[in-house]
């Protein structure tokens, strides 16, 4: 399936994308298109250039090689890093606030909300600093309830949840995409849905991907 | 756009507000700065009187200074410089909203306290509102100026001192200007030109320096 014919239907699709760094070729010739309703896991060994893809996709790598291109300019994205992007000073609820503000607007009914559905209720004021590093987590992620995006741009999403927090995670990665949302992800765990089709995306270090078909580079 | 910018300046006023430090420090630093010069030149009257509208200008330039240096940084070092940056938003708007805050913290407090400062090194009355009407001019001008090298050395590890360097050149006409104004106040002669060219600087800095900023942080 080449990229130029479905770009009408696709959310983002890559064209050529490649990322060197320090003369090291992470990747080259990545083409890919991303669907409403796909949950793409990209795989790959420390430093193969996973963090850097997301980062490219998201806009706040450069790209110098290849293109990311979104067909619709209004496609929301949020990306959450293994930097959270919290203010250790303020709440988790003002946290949510500004975030929510960058993408729209919330009310502080909405941001309950979104922090009840992440299992931080009654924490809602208090200061981040406060809170440990999996709740923090959760904080940054409950943006993705509150700020409808099509777009998940997710790095290590699991990193320093509890096991119920895995499992409620996957759980709203599988609701995102049967809602017609796209999440990409990294991770090193195994992401199992029952509902959804899980598209693998590996990167080996040097590698040369060429045409990413959506049956050849996936797998259930 | 001006919801966006709502949100980065209610967000930087509330981080103030729980830290109070970052603005007080500057201020404690304005004025012992200028304590120092009775100190080590001299506590005559006259002779304080000539270099007052010279030390007052260059303490506000290093308070100034020294509070730029954390400007993107501790964003950039939480990750939410990202988030601000992916916002569907232009990032001259980001700058300019940070950079309001910046001077509202750092800026508007040395003019509030300038009129004693002035009065503690013989600065004759009649020179006061110039003074306070310069720095209204020219302490804008130095926060927008410096945001540029703020932007630069976000991520550089001791930055400061490298934007001390970058930055120190591009104050040299806000300083010649914001100084001699005050000079001429006080020895009874008109400032209108004074101020009109520290109009001038800042609506230049206003145009350019956002956008400039803005680039400097997508590198």
């Amino acid at each position: 399936m080449s990229s130029s014919s479905s770009a009408m239907s696709d959310l983002f699709f890559t064209s050529d994308l490649a990322c060197e760094r320090d003369f090291r070729v992470l990747y080259s010739s990545l083409n890919f298109s991303v669907k409403a309703g796909d949950l793409w896991h990209i795989k790959g060994r420390n430093g193969a250039g996973k963090t850097t893809l997301l980062r490219q996709l998201a806009g706040l790598h450069s790209v110098d090689t290849g293109q990311v291109l979104y067909p619709n300019e209004a496609t929301k994205v949020i990306y959450v890093g293994h930097k959270l992007g919290l203010k250790e000073q303020l709440t988790a609820e003002e946290n949510l606030s500004w975030l929510a503000g960058l993408n729209g607007f919330s009310t502080k009914l909405q941001r309950y909300a979104a922090l009840e559905q992440v299992g931080l209720s009654g924490y809602e004021e208090n200061a981040v600093e406060q809170l440990s590093a999996g709740q923090k987590r959760r904080v940054a992620l409950a943006r993705l309830h509150l700020c409808k995006a099509e777009v998940w741009l997710l790095d290590e999403p699991f990193t320093s949840l509890d096991q119920q927090g895995i499992v409620d995670e996957q759980d709203w990665l599988n609701q995102h995409t049967l809602a017609g949302g796209a999440v990409i992800m990294t991770s090193h765990q195994d992401i199992s849905l029952p509902q959804v089709k899980v598209l693998d995306l590996s990167l080996y270090a040097g590698s040369s991907l060429g045409d990413l078909s959506r049956e050849g580079g996936s797998s259930t | 756009m001006i919801g966006f910018m709502l949100t980065i300046i209610r967000r930087d006023l509330l981080l103030v507000a729980r830290q109070p430090a970052e603005m007080i420090n500057p201020l404690v630093f304005f004025v012992l700065v200028i304590a120092m010069f009775p100190l080590g030149i001299s506590p005559e009257a006259s002779i304080l009187s000539q270099v007052a509208a010279g030390v007052i200008w260059v303490a506000a330039m290093l308070a100034t200074l020294l509070s730029l240096e954390l400007l993107f940084k501790l964003d950039h070092d939480d990750g939410s410089l990202e988030q601000l940056l992916l916002a569907p938003y232009p990032s001259w708007c980001l700058v300019l909203s940070k950079v309001f805050v910046h001077w509202l913290v750092s800026g508007l407090p040395l003019i509030l306290i300038s009129p004693f400062i002035a009065m503690m090194l013989f600065l004759p009355d009649h020179a006061i509102p110039t003074l306070m009407l310069s720095l209204l001019l020219g302490t804008p001008t130095l926060s927008l100026l410096g945001a540029i090298g703020a932007a630069l050395v976000t991520g550089v590890r001791g930055g400061g001192m490298l934007l001390t360097l970058l930055i120190l050149p591009l104050y040299v006409p806000v300083i010649i200007f914001g100084a001699s104004s005050v000079a001429a106040a006080a020895q009874g002669m008109p400032v209108d030109g004074y101020m009109a060219l520290l109009a001038a600087m800042l609506v230049f800095a206003l145009m350019i320096t956002p956008w400039a900023a803005g680039s400097a942080l997508k590198l």
